[in-house]
């Protein structure tokens, strides 16, 4: 089977995106022969004779009577190899809330450029957009080079700005293709007016374009959509005491009978039944699976709660930092309005607290937006819950990271976001923090703090450093916090008492917390022997909206005192040292680390490779550097 | 990681679920329109799938022309039976007779079904109508939203339709407004055939090959009934057809065919060159705006 593909346009209009949709429809012989017939007796009637191939998408008819595409169309076609979805989106300024409507659930951007205008304002709003909403492929066309004499220098140079601005909105792989979507070439055929262009045509590169679907390498999440009862009405034909919960899995898998949490309440159970429509019996349900489960304990579960494994949860926050795009002409996002938000299956009543810049997306400036958003208009927001909103950063899911606004009184759809984060509402209530032009998210990497808890000796200091390496050369930026240097400098002061090590446990956290804010993965290796230190330093980190994973070094205490490098362990036994970790001061493990390793595991630098997976610090194109060589 | 993917035909089914338990979830009292037609029988088939193991949360309504179907009928009197789901029936007749509307010229009652459906929507308390309208069958359904938000008068406004984004659905509404729901809109003609023919989905024997009587009138294959008879000048035929679409009996052609499975219609629709409704409906072929002139002021 073909693996199907969304495929989204963007571009100004009358850069000619419903003519090339129309094209590729019509050249890959997907448009029935009753179409074709209807558009070719209405060419009949122009004086060009030339197919008028937007009237294939164009589907309205105030669309066919001004010639410009309001809202998005879905178009379906397939070739052998790939099937596709096209939505054909309008380029108007007016209509971005269509275009933003058709990008939502795209793999590609298909950008459309007029060669012989160039780039317009509202070619780099849906470049910017595609990026906002996580398109990570785009495709851009430049359209009409039959216009510009099929110029090399000019595809260059228009190419390389629009390249310019894609990666500086996040938008990794840029393909550049020359086009005349009215003449058709490089469409299907490659053309022999580009000799200069060595690339495939649209097509084929539409086919073989490496896509990553959204929201499949993210983490497994069940938000509970339905709770299905007996018909309250009329003989049941299968009575059943169980009572069951209907959604889709996101994400990742679930398996029958596993663990998993119920959110936001926190309770743990099993997943007694996982079946699929019709009562299918599953042992595994996959990313997009509509499924119906049942749990091993009688909790109080609704539509709106998320399921997810124990040791991979979404966030759970009533402040959230949130990218908001406005899409009411009559309704503009307000400060201080109040708002429902659709998030996953939940609606909750939210209040837009502030509005902390307005962007503009030609200069990608951060401008003060004053106190609203006007229709099309993007800024940041801080948003305030009367419930817990239970998230994923829209980085890391789509699912579970977007939402939607709706004006309680007009019922209309006036706003749609991308959640960055969680805030604390009640943070500076008494001491008001100086907030800062950037904030983590403008960063061009985001920091976690990476705690490697064990005995001394059990070689954290080791893995640690093999961490950092890695995850440097991988392009992610890093540092390490060693405890034993730490003691040389910040923590001077500080002795070996149960006060001061906890003391010493606190700084480390608060340096790691504002390592990570800057955008480092913070790599801390310390003994940090006091289960209560280390959740202390957990929970100042989710406060924050910062990734937090604790590593448990479990090195027995025995393979720890023959490796003994530093005569610690003969010391503390000959009573030269008091209250060691391990000989005389007791070390409390974790009780649920996000990862545990163990000396039989392997050496230092496969153990760090293994961890960076796991724990998702490395991932897709960086994940051939952080494998083991 | 997951460790593995679902098919084509699995994701459009999930999909579909996914929308028709949403419509459950938001709307207070769901119809979900149900003419006999296949992607009527598919939505069905899924709402069974979606709600296991309760019965379908929904009533099933009946737009009912007047020109039928022999076999359609008692097809929709059957299979709505036996998934347990109140079978309410509106009928165009009525409004004729009350003079709410008029018959046209010809005869076809197509387009008088959109005053009978808002009357039964008003009448039946009715805040959501899932119907089986599919985004590849006609320009102006291409452009429908899953959740299309209809006014207090049934009308749709093509020009402001709410922005849907993922798989989030804006249900809110007035008081009298209410909903019509696509769980099939991202299906093709070729996936509701292959549907049919992997999950057993029962259908009227019309859809497959039989001989029967038929005339040709506008370049189309019509069948020749109480309803439908031949004009000065057209001649009665007996051909082997099977029926793509089940609409009004005056105007809903068949096609010559000999596939008398699911599989081979199935087959047979993937090799064909002609959309579904330009070779079988007389009535989408007056206007290239005829379908969204209709949906403008209600239709499905």
């Amino acid at each position: 089977m073909a693996d199907l593909v969304r495929v989204a346009t963007a571009g100004s209009v009358d850069d000619g995106k419903s003519t090339l949709i129309g094209r590729l429809l019509l050249d890959s012989g997907s448009v029935p022969a009753d179409q074709v017939a209807n558009l070719e007796q209405a060419a009949m009637r122009q004086r060009d004779r030339l197919l008028d191939l937007a009237r294939l998408t164009d589907g309205l008819r105030a669309e066919r009577e001004q010639g410009i595409t309001i809202d998005v169309a879905y178009r379906y076609f397939s070739t052998p190899r790939r099937r596709f979805i096209l939505a054909d989106t309008p380029g108007h300024f007016h209509y971005t809330r269509n275009m933003v409507t058709g990008a939502s659930g795209a793999d590609v951007a298909l950008v459309l450029v007029d060669a012989s205008r160039g780039p317009t304002s509202q070619t780099r709003r849906h470049i910017y957009i595609a990026g906002l909403l996580g398109v990570r492929q785009m495709v851009v066309c430049l359209n009409k080079m039959d216009l510009v004499g099929w110029s090399f220098e000019r595809f260059d140079e228009m190419g390389s700005e629009l390249v310019r601005y894609a990666r500086a909105v996040g938008l990794s792989g840029v393909e550049l293709v020359p086009i005349s979507a009215l003449l058709g070439d490089n469409i299907v055929n490659a053309s022999a007016n580009t000799p200069w262009y060595e690339g495939k045509p649209l097509l084929e590169l539409l086919e073989t374009l490496e896509v990553r679907p959204a929201g499949r390498r993210s983490s497994p999440r069940l938000a509970v959509q339905y709770v299905v009862r007996k018909h309250p009405s009329g003989p049941s034909s299968a009575p059943f005491r169980a009572r069951y919960y209907a959604g889709t899995v996101t994400g990742g898998s679930f398996v029958a009978g596993q663990e998993v949490v119920v959110l936001p309440a926190g309770r743990r159970t099993r997943l007694a039944e996982l079946r699929g429509p019709g009562g299918r019996a599953l042992e595994e349900a996959t990313h997009a699976q509509a499924v119906t489960v049942s749990l091993a304990d009688d909790l109080d579960v609704g539509r709106g709660d998320v399921l997810s494994p124990p040791d991979d949860q979404p966030l759970v926050a009533r402040g959230l930092e949130a990218m908001v795009c406005a899409m009411s002409e009559a309704q503009p996002l307000a400060s201080g309005s109040t708002y429902h938000m659709l998030v996953g299956r939940a609606l909750h009543t939210v209040r837009l607290q502030s509005l902390v810049h307005r962007v503009d997306t030609d200069t990608l400036a951060l401008e003060d937006p004053g106190p609203t958003l006007g229709l099309n208009e993007i800024g940041r927001a801080e948003i305030v819950s009367d419930t817990e909103v239970v998230f994923d950063p829209y980085r890391t899911s789509r699912h579970t990271g977007g939402f939607v606004l709706v004006d309680p009184g007009s019922k209309l759809t006036v706003g749609a976001g991308t959640i960055l984060g969680a805030f604390d509402p009640e943070a500076g209530r008494q001491v008001v923090r100086y907030r800062g032009q950037v904030s983590r998210f403008d960063r061009c990497s985001q920091g976690a703090t990476v705690w490697l808890t064990g005995l001394p000796a059990a070689g954290k200091s080791t893995l640690g450093a093999c961490l950092e390496r890695l995850l440097v050369e991988a392009g992610r930026p890093a540092y390490l916090i060693d405890g034993d240097n730490v003691r040389h400098g910040l923590c001077a002061d500080l002795g070996f008492g149960p006060k001061d090590r906890q003391e010493n446990v606190r700084r480390l956290g608060e340096l790691a917390k504002l390592f990570a804010d800057a955008g480092l993965v913070a790599v801390v290796a310390a003994v940090s022997p006091y289960r209560q230190g280390r959740e202390e330093v957990r929970r100042s980190h989710e406060k924050a909206g910062l990734p937090f994973f604790e590593v448990h070094v479990d090195t027995p205490v025995e393979t720890c005192e023959l490796r003994d490098p530093k005569g610690l362990y003969a010391k503390a036994r000959s009573g030269e040292l008091d209250g060691f970790t391990g000989v005389d001061d007791p070390y409390e493990p974790p009780a649920k680390p996000e990862a545990t390793v163990r000396p039989q595991d392997g050496g230092p630098a496969l153990v760090a490779a293994a961890l960076a997976r796991h724990l998702g610090l490395v991932g897709g194109e960086l994940e051939e550097l952080a494998a083991p060589a | 990681m997951p460790s593995a993917t679902l098919s084509h035909l699995e994701a459009l089914e999930s999909e579909a679920v996914h929308i028709l338990r949403e419509v459950a979830a938001c709307a207070s009292r769901p119809a979900l329109l149900f003419s006999g037609g296949k992607d009527s029988a598919v939505c069905l088939h899924l709402a069974q799938k979606a709600f296991w193991p309760a019965r379908v949360p929904f009533v099933a309504l009946h737009i009912d022309t007047g020109h039928n179907f022999p076999e359609v009928l008692r097809f929709r009197d059957e299979v709505t039976a036996r998934a347990g789901v109140e079978l309410v029936v509106a009928r165009v007749q009525d409004d004729i007779d009350a003079g709410r509307v008029a018959e046209e010229p010809g005869g076809i009652r197509n387009r008088l079904q959109t005053v009978t459906l808002l009357r039964a929507i008003s009448e039946g308390g009715f805040d959501a109508a899932v119907g089986g309208a599919r985004r590849d069958e006609e320009g102006s359904r291409a452009k429908e939203r899953v959740f299309s938000h209809r006014d207090r008068q049934g009308r749709w406004d093509p020009r402001n339709q709410r922005p849907e984004l993922w798989d989030i659905y804006n249900s809110l509404r007035h008081p009298g407004e209410h909903l019509r729901v696509f769980p099939l809109s991202n299906w093709t003609e070729s996936d509701v055939w292959h549907y049919i023919a992997e999950e057993g989905v029962e259908l009227p024997s019309l859809y497959f090959a039989h001989s029967r009587p038929v005339l040709e009138r506008s370049g189309m294959l019509l069948p020749v009934s109480d309803l439908l008879r031949p004009q000065p000048g057209e001649q009665v035929r007996t051909e082997t057809v099977r029926f793509r679409t089940v609409g009004d009996a005056t105007c809903t052609g068949c096609v010559v065919s000999q596939a008398a499975t699911p599989a081979e219609v199935a087959a047979e629709v993937d090799a064909s060159r002609i959309s579904e409704r330009g070779a079988t409906r007389l009535d989408d072929r007056f206007s290239e705006a005829g379908m969204e002139d209709r949906k403008r002021q209600g239709y499905f």
